[in-house]
Formats: C-alpha cells, structure tokens, sequence
C-alpha cells in the first residue's frame, strides 16, 4: 500500500465513492421520501430541499392512514410484529432441528444419509407457488391455515436447509480428532457436542442463522397466501398502502425505513463477530 | 495400572483391510512402540483402542477386561495426537484440565494436577494461552499433558513428535523414557523414526499393510530383523545390500564379494545355490591392510562425518557402492584404494525373492499374532 501514488489513492477515493453513491442511492431517496407527503415527493422535477415532516411515522405508529378519501386504519405496527415474531421464532426452531441434525450429516454417515441431507436441500427448489396450492388445502383441512404454528411450520421450509447445509460444512470442518480428544478425556458425545462442537461451529451457526432470518424476514409469497391481516408480516402489509385515493409513497418509504431497521440493525451488530469469527480460523489448532 | 490386549482384530474401511487378523499383548508397564511406513495400520491400531473406531472383528482387552464394545470415554485411556489435536477455543489450562473434569475432580484437585503434570512438562507459564499462541513444542506438551493428566493405565502416543523441530525432538526423546517410566502406564507409542522407536521402546512391532512383521527388542529388531525391509528401515547410515550366490566349500559356506571368498558364520546350509540378498550393516564393515584374508579391495568415493560416526562410501571393483562407519575419531584412510574386511558373524542373508532373513535364529517373526 506504500508504493500507491497519490494520484492513484484520489482515483481510488473517488471510484469508491461513485460505488457507494450507485448503491446507496436507493436507500436514501426513501429514507427521504419517508420525510416527505405524496405532494412532495410527486413534484416534478424532484426536489433535493423540502420540509421534513413526521406525519408519515404517526399515520404508522398510530395506525391512522389519512387519504384523501378518508382515514384508513392500517395494521403496521401489527405487522412489524408479525414479521419480528414469525422471523425470531422460525429461526429459533431452524436452528433447534437444523444444528443437531447438520452435525449427524456431518459425523455419522449412515445408509442413506446424503439422499436426506439433499431431498432437504430440494426443498429450497421448489416453485414456492406450486407448493402453496396443496399446502393451503393441506392447512385448512387442519386448521393450521392462518395461524402463527403453521406458518412457522412452512418457514422451515426457507430456514431450515440454509442451516442445515451451511452449518453442515462447518461441523466437517472441525477435525475429528478434536472430538476424538474431548471423548478420550472421559467426556460423552453430547458434552462434545456441547463443548466442542458447538463453540467451533460457532461463527457459522451465526451466519446461517443471520441468513435464514433475513430470507425469512423478506419472505412476501407464503405469508400471502396463508396469512390474513392480523398474522401478517410486514412485506405482505405494505400492500395496504396502495388504496383507492392512490400510492402513499410517503408512508411506504417510512414502512420500508422501519422494516429494514431490524435486519440492519442486527446484520451490522453481527457483522463484527461474524468476521472476527470467519477470519480467524477457529479451528486451526 | 493395566495390560492391554489385542485378539484377532481386522478393520477394513470399504474392500480395504486395514488391520489383518492383528494380535498384540502389551505387558502392564511395558513401552511397546508401533513402527512403520505411512498407511501400515499403527493409527489405526491406536485409534481402535481408544475406542474412536470399532473394529470389525476382534476384541480388545485393557486390564484383562473386554473393551471392545465400550465408547471412549469409558476406557480410561489417555492419546496425544500426532496433530495434537488441541482443542482451539480454550486455553492450555483447560485443555490439560479435560480428563481432570471429566471425573468430576475438584476444583482444586484439578488446578493442583494441572500445575504438577505442566511443570513436569515446562510448560507451566503459558497455561493461560489458547493454542493458537502456543509454539509447536508447546503445543506438543500441552498435548502430551493432557494424555498424561489423569494417570490414565495406559497411555497412546500417536508420532507425538512429528510436527516439532529437532531439537525438541531430540530432547523429548531422552526426556520421554523416563517420564513414560515414572509413570507406570502401559505405553503404546506410534513413530515412523527409528531412533525414536530404539530409544523409547522396551518392545518393537514393526508394522507393514496391517500386519505385524516382527516384533522384539529392539536389540533383536536391529540384530536379527525379519525381513530385508525392516533391516532397511532400522539403521542410519542404512544397511548394504549386495546380492550374492552362496556356495559350499571345504571351510563352510561362502559369498562371493568382488572375487573376495568371505565365508559366513551361521546355519546357512539352506541358502546355498539360491539367490540371496547379503545384508551388511555399515558399522561390521571396516578397514583393514592388504593382505588380510578376505579383504576386499575397494576405491573411496567420499567421506561424510555423521555426528558420532564417520560415515565413508567406497566402490568395489564390480562398480558396487558400499557404506563403511566407523567411530568419529578414529584414524582411517580418506582417499584412494583401500581394502574392507567384513565381520561376517553381524552379516545377515535373505531371500532375495520373498525377503526374508534366511537362518532365522533367535528371531521373533509374527504374522498375524502366531510365530512362523
């Protein structure tokens, strides 16, 4: 890095900048836009300086969409809920099933293991709409359509062959002869599991988990069709801000400021760990 | 403290057998070293009475009682890990601590036996390190710790000395017998280099395609080995091996070496007319004046001191390279034509098709467990 010129550290600067401005440009014309009203925001040509207001976030927060028809209750808030519960939740179960299952694909291999490791992968293949047809009968027949359970129950489907596979590789990875060791010492195959395996894997169970909850949390296709309003998530709410008296892009883009935070919030926390995590190497010994 | 018992085990991984139909008994006390080329079977003989593997036939018995069907860490074993096999996200402490916490010692009880066997193996002033801040001798003693810890009855050492430089090999070599002997245990320890097998064990087995090929003293190992291979393996410089055609006379039975008649001592009535491999090690070779019977003229090629040896290569007149050693310090011609004579009593003759050691007098050959 020495031997860069400053002609060539400037052109740097600037060629990263452009990239960051390209990508971030999305982002905050509607971080923007959520301070704006439709007025404002439809104005043509575009308008770098407005006068921010907060309607937007108290038509959410409270529940009270005012249109030009008329006021509007609109489920957000519920809908957050919805999203943080059935994301949380879906993951939490993944990760219960999918960790102990990936680490017996990793150690044991037994008759037919590799077929059911893959058939679980397949379901990451699937049209999720020609699933969704039988699987709505299936539910109602059962009555799990529009209930919280069954709804996780399909989020597996999302969260738990990402798990499985990713935390998969990362069991193997372990060498062997470091449980072996642990065993050795006196030690049985659970406590291994526990203290060894588990805390290697570590980073990797992070990872999947952060990547199942953010496919889970921008899921819009499932919660469609098998949830009505109240166990709706927040991508499936947004479709209430297309009324009758038009597009509210205002409060779609403080919808969108508010449903991103989460899974920003939590991707940048975790980011540190995930690359401290990754980047050593944990098992080298 | 226990004896360890091998009966009739074979482990095969897919059409492969690894371990042929293998029996060992290993006294209680006894240092048994597991010698051989990569892929004999010695890690996985060890790893099948550690009980991380099960065997597919066989039993294995520690202290007279079955253990085959037992996990691990029901065994009462301890292994250090040719990879020492550290585990990465504790520190030196706690990984020497394992087997201590496994039987529920006391707190106390395990910082008490952690801090003895680690100041036993100097290694008491990184105990606060995780491995990755260990060097690799550290690592090999926090390995070797952690096996020796709980006093297990019987201790594997798989190649503990592989990955660690020379001078730590060297100087574990000489510090291991004695620790291994405090100890008491039953010792089965893996290596692939002969100085360490010499030096470590009161028995050898020598090991090759899952099969025992000898097992002895090292004293008899090196003396009598079974086979041409194992009388290559042992031995630095390595052994000559000149193929020869012994024949009868009046004085007894003799090779022919560079038109040299040098008559054998020893029963090779057998070997007579057959083709034959005559093994010379380079230490019953030496040099002698002209005129000595049986001497064998010679050229000397070059001349290499080997710490405690001076090591000579010579070539006969058939073109034939030879090794010659003899004790550093001690006069000896470095160039020119030179006679050797040849001890024949440390002279050894195999076969030269099957290669084996032909007059196997004294000689504990194993296959598969029975003497042949």
């Amino acid at each position: 890095m020495e031997h860069t010129s400053l002609l060539e550290r400037i052109l740097r600067g600037i060629a990263l900048t452009l990239v960051v401005i390209f990508f971030m440009f999305p982002i905050v014309w509607i971080f923007m836009m959520s301070f704006q009203t439709n007025e404002t925001i439809l104005r043509i040509p575009p308008q770098l300086v407005f006068k921010p207001t907060l309607a937007n976030y108290t038509a959410l927060i409270t529940g009270k969409l005012t249109t030009a028809a008329g006021t509007l209750d609109i489920a957000f808030m519920r809908n957050l809920w919805n999203s943080v519960f059935l994301s949380v939740t879906s993951v939490a179960v993944a990760l219960l099933l999918g960790v102990p299952a990936a680490y017996a694909f990793a150690r044991h291999k037994f008759r037919g293991s590799e077929d059911i490791a893959f058939t679980l992968l397949s379901f990451r293949f699937a049209p999720a709409l020609l699933v969704l047809l039988p699987l709505t009968l299936y539910f109602q027949k059962l009555g799990l359509a529009n209930t919280y359970i069954g709804l996780i129950w399909v989020y597996q489907l999302i969260c738990l062959p990402l798990i499985l596979w990713i935390v998969r590789g990362y069991f193997e990875d372990i060498p062997a002869d470091i449980e072996y060791a642990y065993r050795i010492a006196g030690h049985s195959w659970f406590a291994t599991f526990r203290k060894i395996a588990l805390p290697l894997a570590g980073p990797g169970i992070a990872a999947a988990g952060l990547l199942a909850f953010i496919f889970a949390w921008n899921n819009f296709v499932f919660a469609l069709v098998l949830a009505s309003a109240d166990k709706q998530p927040v991508t499936v709410g947004a479709l209430a801000f297309i009324t009758s008296s038009g597009i509210q892009y205002g409060q779609i883009s403080a919808a969108i400021v508010l449903s991103i935070t989460p899974t920003l919030a939590l991707a940048l926390y975790a980011q540190r760990y995930l690359v401290e995590g990754l980047s050593l190497g944990a098992v080298k010994g | 403290m226990a004896s360890l018992e091998l009966r009739n085990v074979v482990k095969r991984y897919k059409s492969q057998t690894v371990l042929d139909n293998l029996s060992l008994t290993v006294a209680d006390g006894e240092t048994l070293v597991l010698f051989g080329p990569s892929g004999a079977g010695k890690t996985v003989l060890l790893r099948l009475v550690a009980g991380v593997i099960d065997p597919d036939e066989g039993k294995i018995l520690i202290g007279g009682e079955d253990m085959t069907d037992l996990d691990a860490e029901f065994r009462g074993v301890g292994m250090a890990f040719q990879n020492f096999a550290l585990f990465p996200h504790m520190t030196a402490f706690d990984n020497i601590a394992t087997p201590l916490q496994a039987n529920r010692s006391s707190q106390s009880a395990i910082k008490t036996g952690v801090q003895s066997v680690a100041k036993l193996l100097k290694i008491g002033h990184v105990l606060s390190h995780k491995p990755r801040a260990l060097s690799n001798g550290q690592k090999q003693r926090t390995a070797l710790a952690r096996a020796l810890v709980g006093s297990p009855p019987v201790l594997l050492l798989d190649d503990p000395l592989r990955n660690v430089d020379a001078k730590l090999r060297f100087e574990m070599r000489l510090e291991l017998p004695r620790l291994l002997a405090d100890r008491g245990a039953t010792v089965v320890y893996v290596t692939q280099d002969y100085k360490e097998a010499m030096a470590l064990g009161d028995r050898i087995a020598v090991m090759s395609q899952g099969v025992i090929k000898q097992l002895g003293t090292p004293e008899q190992i090196y003396r009598e080995p079974a086979n041409i291979e194992i009388a290559r393996l042992f031995g630095d410089p390595t052994i000559n091996l000149l193929d020869v055609k012994p024949s009868r006379d009046a004085k007894g039975i003799y090779v022919g070496l560079s038109n040299v008649q040098v008559h054998l001592a020893g029963a090779y009535e057998t070997a007579v007319g057959r083709d034959c491999v005559i093994g010379l090690r380079p230490e019953a070779l030496s040099f002698v004046d002209e005129g000595t019977p049986a001497a064998i003229p010679v050229t000397i090629e070059a001349e290499t001191p080997l710490n405690e040896k001076i090591v000579t290569l010579v070539r006969t007149v058939r073109g034939r390279e030879i090794l010659v050693s003899r004790p550093a310090g001690t006069p000896g011609q470095t160039e020119g034509r030179a006679h050797i004579g040849v001890d024949s009593k440390s002279a050894l003759l195999f076969d030269r098709a099957s290669g084996d050691r032909i007059g196997s007098k004294n000689v504990v050959n194993l296959r598969s467990g029975e003497a042949a």
